[in-house]
């Protein structure tokens, strides 16, 4: 009976075989999980308005419905302090995902997930630009080990690559933006194109809990000895509507802290390019494994725990 | 800063409310040692894990480089420390071993994995 019972708790968060991958800050991961994201915390300084700090404060939860599939769902509450003029602040659309695992292989360390993302327009705060219209994201994701090179390439291993790639479909083409000039009474239009935008990230990871327990035992004192170092790459590129230019994102490099119960994670955030920003950011985040934390009642599937 | 103190309240909610004090067991450390090199093999593979651990379901298996099993199949844990889990060996030969753990924390969550130590000539 307790064979059958751990069956259940065998593909919890981020393990294929015997790795650990550890949630991503930037890009999101391959697994299905009871995991609660509270706060991630993100700041940059963009190029709108002559330079504009945007400051993201998120909550994300991801629950298991079955082993496989798992909901998850995201609110952010965004602040704009423009460079000239007041600061604004509210939030964002709310975010939902659905996300089946396909594949696991655990020798390989592999795995692979299919979802569906929406952001459901018009329930944000239009001051702080949340989008009217509804935008739909399916998505392929993908996680891989080094745990199956070869023993001459044996510090290579604690590597892994974890990567998201999804195309982000608007339900409105463009909007249009009225307005009238009080002096000459013409009427000014604006259109704003939105274009299909493919999304794709990736993070390579070095797991020092991999070296130390599958590779060699390197005698390093805490918390050096639960440490992933890593770097992520978060990139979009126009898809149509006129709008085809360059691929806009940044690379954040970075460390996770991954405890018992829960993960700390800290990257910079540095634009790949001019039209993305000219200022370094950060992003930082506190994640709570609650399958760890409550493994016998919110922490497990609801359905098809116990088969 | 109204809203800092509430996440962090409810952060310390989530920490103090935990029903349980097991989570996933991960290998802290081993006799022989991950990766090591040994002149003298001990008279049983010992490893320590991060969590106390339901020994009936749990197994460690060391073979040779020809893939033979070599260990005397009798995982047993500590009785004084229920993180520690052993099965004993026998005089091993020069050569490379591969040690292959599979292990369930108390709270059932399975964790496995493997690594090798040298017995030097």
């Amino acid at each position: 009976m307790c064979e059958l019972g751990v069956t259940s708790h065998a593909f919890g968060h981020g393990f294929a075989g015997a790795r650990f991958f550890p949630a991503t800050l930037s890009t999101d991961d391959p697994f299905v999980s009871d995991e609660l994201s509270l706060p991630t915390v993100s700041t940059i300084r963009t190029p709108d308005g002559g330079g504009t700090r945007e400051t993201d404060i998120s909550v994300d939860i991801a629950k298991r419905i079955t082993p496989q599939f798992g909901i998850e769902i995201r609110e952010t509450l965004t602040v704009l302090n423009p460079h000239e003029g007041r600061a604004t602040n509210g939030f964002g659309n709310l975010e939902f995902a659905g996300k089946y695992q396909l594949l696991k292989n655990g020798p390989h360390e592999a795995i692979v997930s299919v979802g569906l993302g929406v952001e459901i327009g018009g329930m944000g705060s239009s001051s702080i630009g949340a989008d009217s219209f509804s935008t739909w994201a399916p998505a392929i994701f993908f996680g891989k080990g080094f745990g199956d090179l070869p023993e001459a390439l044996r510090f290579l291993k604690p590597f892994a690559l974890t990567g998201v790639v999804d195309v982000a479909i608007p339900t409105s083409a463009s909007t249009r933006a009225i307005t009238v000039n009080d002096q000459t009474d013409e009427r000014d239009i604006e259109i704003e194109r939105h274009p299909d935008l493919l999304e794709w990230g990736f993070a390579l990871e070095y797991s020092v809990i991999y070296l130390q327990s599958q590779v060699q035992d390197m005698h390093l004192p805490a918390p050096i000895n639960r440490l992933i170092p890593l770097v992520e790459f978060a990139l979009e590129t126009p898809l149509n509507r006129g709008a085809r230019g360059p691929t806009t994102g940044t690379i954040n490099p970075g460390a996770i802290w991954a405890g018992k119960y829960f993960q700390v994670g800290v990257e910079a955030v540095v634009p790949i390019n001019e039209h993305t920003g000219n200022n370094v950011g950060v992003i930082a985040q506190l994640h709570f494994f609650l399958d760890d934390l409550f493994p016998r009642t919110i922490g497990r599937p609801l359905f098809g725990g116990n088969k | 800063m109204n809203w800092i103190c509430r996440i962090l309240f409810f952060c310390l909610a989530v920490l103090l409310s935990a029903s349980q004090v097991s989570a996933h067991a991960f290998l802290e450390h081993s006799d022989p040692s991950v990766g090591s090199k040994v002149h003298s093999v001990p008279a049983a593979m010992r490893i320590w894990f991060t969590e106390a651990i339901e020994p009936r379901f749990s197994s460690i298996q060391v073979f040779d480089a020809t893939g033979k099993q070599v260990d005397k199949k009798d995982t047993h844990p500590d009785r004084s420390n229920r993180s520690l889990l052993q099965v004993s060996l026998p005089p091993l030969g020069p050569g490379t071993y591969k040690v292959v753990w599979r292990v369930v924390s108390l709270d059932t969550h399975v964790t496995k994995g493997d690594f090798r130590f040298q017995v030097a000539s």
